[in-house]
């Protein structure tokens, strides 16, 4: 709450010249095609101080916003019109040379990945010190001084240390620490933040952006932060900016536009948000689903340890996880990167055997299945992957891909696989004429329906989703899910729903386990658990759902 | 890209969006931009390579369209002659004209190019493929294996394998191909290897596909793309290395025309007749090097 009351003192009065103005912004690539306009006259104000959030779909055009401000497009991009004033000069047409001369003084960015985003050959403390090198702020022995200073500011323990390592030794939210202190060094009166946090896990996420803030009101410097997360935009910032394909849908005042959105698409974007709003009662207007007697996965003590170089050492990232799942119901699993979900998810798809403990699923026992008998197993659980982009051979039709996996079992004649496929195709909302193309000319929403339809044609009692929905935009995410609730209602279908995103998690499971560390620290009906959550590190996921602070303050619809 | 790379993808898989993208440019080709894209777009060192192994093919294929001269047999008093109207490319120490020797020789140089990538391919790809998807021991004993045979000089192996095998230009062109075996052993397990890795493979296994069955729907497919590239790669250094063996006497047996051969026997009269030497050499300069091209422009395409 101390934030926002901040923001309010800081926009009170910094109602002055805006830092960054662009007027009438278009820009466009050369394709195969010829020239495509992606951005489409663009107008928008940052002043001192202040938050701009920049949110959009992927494809709506805002890091391409983000890079044409701050000189950085793509090789066969061009500014086609539109000013662009920093402090009142137009950049617009200036050449990198001379943007060279403000990068980093008076624009920096920080960027989206911070994995990729540094040089893995260099120590963390000479590219922090580039920055300083490059603008030639004063002598060896100062410039060293002002890293070790910069390292402290942005929070990393043992500063002296980490300006000695390499970036592979230091975990994704200290990475983006470093490349938070390298935009700030020089004090720039601008930091375009690129999706700063999407690559972070929640509650890194928020130590991360709660930094920003920080900084940004100790120096005064404004942000223009770009971002597909509503929550986050409405958390972080003053003034909301909704791009959809290029052009500006609505601006406004953040209170302002979550209060009364004036635009179709902008209540969309809300409605679809999971972490503004909804709980699964609103989500779900229905009876309850038709709930077996028996439990349809069983869970007991599962441990999985994974040696670690020498015999003797052993990791074990999934220590004494239990649950039940009732037939029909929708369990979640819970935790951060590392936390063991993914590793406890494979051992009930039987992918692996686990260390100890037993896995029931629709009553077979799995960890002790070999061989024949485990392929037979693979008729009644199912996975779905995270990433549709990857888990879709790129060579196969979309009918190859989901008539696949009934070739594998008691053989069906031609006709009857075709009319599987077609009717499957049909339960998940995909048109016929997807079944000629290949998995590249569809759209990621696209990609995860077919990985559905493929999961489903076996007729499972089980679907196991890990991060089903993680890489899909909201409004996808939303139709996703909401296909998801459809399908279990109509064939009682098991979910097991492994994600990172506890917003999502409570809109759809019924019960759920919070894992971390490979322990299961929490876990019951999901109202329960978020209501009283019986641990301190739940409570801090929870406490970290981007989209609270405003969501609290204002009600939608 | 350009109409010939198209053509390079094609050859490399059946791609479905291949039809698709020639009706496009066959409908856009009307605009005159388009048209002139496509021809700034043209690499002329590509094309030049199509040229070269094209007319190389049809030297293969059909000889006798190209020269009226015997490859074999000498004309009498024609010994050693410079290249002049009569014989364009000069004639060697029998008469024989050397143009033709040159074009009846691509037969012999280019089977026993295809047939020394053909057994590296072969052999090689399969035990990449089975070390790369069966892991574990096998997995190690073939790869010590290919390093067994990487171990030792390439040029000593083939000449070695010749000598067990018998001399001949067939001979020489397993004993070729035996060497290449642990490139592409090499090269197919890591593609198998990443390929395995990826989660549509995994999904295949999790549909209840078995193991031969994913093997051949998913894995051999996605990790042959870059093994074909290295084929063609091959093929020029196949050309080259059996060159090298009918040169040391070790390929095919005189008369016959074949590359290496004709370098050699031209070796003796350096002084008097460079053209002997000289020209079969850069013909094989040239194949080569337009096989590298080509399979360069393949492993582009793939990306």
């Amino acid at each position: 709450m101390t934030t926002a009351i901040n923001i309010k003192t800081v926009s009170a009065d910094a109602a002055n010249l805006p830092i960054l103005e662009i007027r009438n912004l278009a820009v466009g690539y050369r394709g195969n095609q010829g020239f495509q306009r992606v951005v489409h006259d663009v107008s928008l104000l940052v002043r001192p101080g202040e938050v701009v959030a920049l949110v959009g779909e992927s494809g709506s055009g805002k890091t391409t916003m983000a890079q044409a401000v701050i000189g950085l497009l793509a090789e066969n991009g061009r500014l086609e019109g539109g000013a662009i004033r920093l402090n009142g000069t137009d950049i617009s047409g200036w050449s990198q040379k001379q943007l060279d001369t403000i990068r980093g003084r008076q624009i920096s960015l920080i960027p989206q990945d911070p994995t990729t985003s540094l040089n893995p050959v260099k120590t963390i403390g000479a590219q922090v010190a580039e920055v300083l090198q490059i603008h030639r702020q004063g002598s060896r022995a100062e410039i060293d001084a002002r890293v070790i200073e910069l390292l402290t500011r942005v929070g990393l323990s043992q500063p002296e240390l980490r300006a000695k390592q390499y970036p592979h030794e230091l975990s994704g939210g200290m990475r983006q620490r470093v490349l938070i202190a390298i935009a700030v060094a020089l004090r720039p009166a601008l930091i375009i933040a690129d999706e700063p946090t999407s690559a972070l896990d929640v509650t890194v996420q928020k130590r991360i952006l709660d930094l920003i803030d920080e900084l940004r009101r100790e120096y005064g410097t404004a942000v223009l932060l770009v971002t597909h997360d509503l929550g986050v935009a409405a958390d972080r910032a003053n003034h909301i900016v909704v791009l959809k394909g290029g052009r500006i849908q609505e601006q406004g005042p953040i209170a302002e536009v979550l209060a009364s959105p004036r635009c179709e698409y902008t209540r969309k974007l809300l409605a679809d948000a999971p972490s503004l709003g909804k709980t699964r009662s609103a989500f779900r207007v229905r009876s309850r689903p038709i709930v077996g007697p028996d439990d349809a996965i069983v869970v007991e003590n599962l441990v999985q340890d994974f040696a670690l170089g020498g015999k003797r050492d052993v990791f074990r990232a999934v220590d004494g996880v239990s649950f039940t799942v009732q037939r029909g119901t929708t369990h979640a699993i819970v935790g951060e990167s590392g936390s063991g979900k993914t590793t406890a998810a494979r051992s009930i798809v039987g992918f692996q055997k686990p260390t100890s403990g037993r896995v029931f699923v629709d009553g077979t026992e799995v960890t002790t299945l070999r061989g024949e008998n485990l392929r037979r197993l693979r008729k009644t659980i199912q996975l779905v992957y995270q990433n549709p982009f990857a888990s879709l051979d790129p060579r196969q039709t979309i009918f190859q891909i989901v008539e696949e996996p009934l070739l594998n079992f008691d053989p069906l004649p031609r006709e009857d696989r075709a009319r599987k496929v077609h009717a499957i195709l049909d339960r998940v909302d995909l048109p016929q004429s997807v079944l000629t193309r290949r998995p590249h000319a569809l759209s990621g929403g696209q990609r995860q329906r077919v990985a559905i339809a493929r999961a489903l044609v076996l007729d499972p009692q089980v679907l196991v989703l890990d991060e089903a929905v993680s890489a899909l935009d909201v409004t996808v995410q939303a139709q996703i899910l909401e296909l998801l609730d459809e399908l279990q209602q109509a064939l009682g279908l098991t979910y097991l729903f492994i994600s990172h995103d506890l917003a999502v998690v409570r809109q759809i499971s019924d019960t759920v386990s919070v894992l971390h560390n490979g322990r299961q620290v929490d876990g019951g009906p999901v109202e329960d658990v978020f209501q009283r959550p019986g641990s301190a590190y739940t409570r801090e996921l929870i406490s970290a759902i981007p989209g609270q602070r405003n969501a609290n303050q204002h009600s939608f619809q | 890209m350009t109409g010939l790379n198209t053509i390079g993808r094609s050859l490399l898989r059946d791609d479905a969006n291949i039809p698709v993208k020639y009706s496009q440019v066959s409908r856009q080709a009307t605009s005159a931009g388009h048209v002139l894209r496509i021809l700034r777009s043209i690499k002329p060192g590509l094309v030049l390579s199509w040229l070269v192994m094209g007319v190389v093919v049809f030297w293969a294929l059909f000889p006798q369209w190209f020269t009226s001269y015997s490859a074999t047999v000498g004309v009498a008093r024609q010994q050693l002659r410079a290249p002049s109207a009569d014989h364009w490319l000069g004639t060697d120490a029998l008469g024989r004209d050397l143009l033709a020797r040159i074009i009846y020789g691509a037969g012999n140089s280019l089977s026993g190019a295809l047939v020394a990538v053909g057994v590296g391919l072969m052999v090689g790809t399969t035990l990449g493929i089975v070390a790369g998807s069966a892991r574990g021991r096998i997995d190690g004993a073939i790869m010590r294996g290919v390093d067994v045979l990487l171990s030792i000089p390439q040029l000593l192996l083939s000449l070695s394998i010749v000598i067990l095998l018998g001399f001949g230009i067939v001979n020489a062109a397993i004993a070729v191909g035996i060497t290449s075996i642990a490139s592409f052993a090499r090269l197919a397990r890591s593609e198998v290897v990443r390929v395995r890795a990826s989660d549509y493979v995994e999904a295949a296994f999790g549909s209840g596909g078995t193991f031969s069955r994913v093997l051949l729907r998913h894995i051999l497919p996605n990790s042959l793309t870059s093994v074909i590239a290295f084929a063609a790669l091959q093929l020029g250094w196949a050309i080259l290395t059996i060159s090298t063996l009918g040169f040391l006497g070790y390929g095919a047996p005189p008369p016959t025309p074949e590359w290496g051969l004709l370098i050699a026997e031209g070796r003796n009269y350096l002084a008097r007749a460079w053209w002997l030497t000289t020209i079969p050499g850069i013909v094989v300069i040239l194949v080569v090097l337009s096989a590298n091209r080509i399979s360069q422009s393949f492993g582009k395409a793939k990306a």
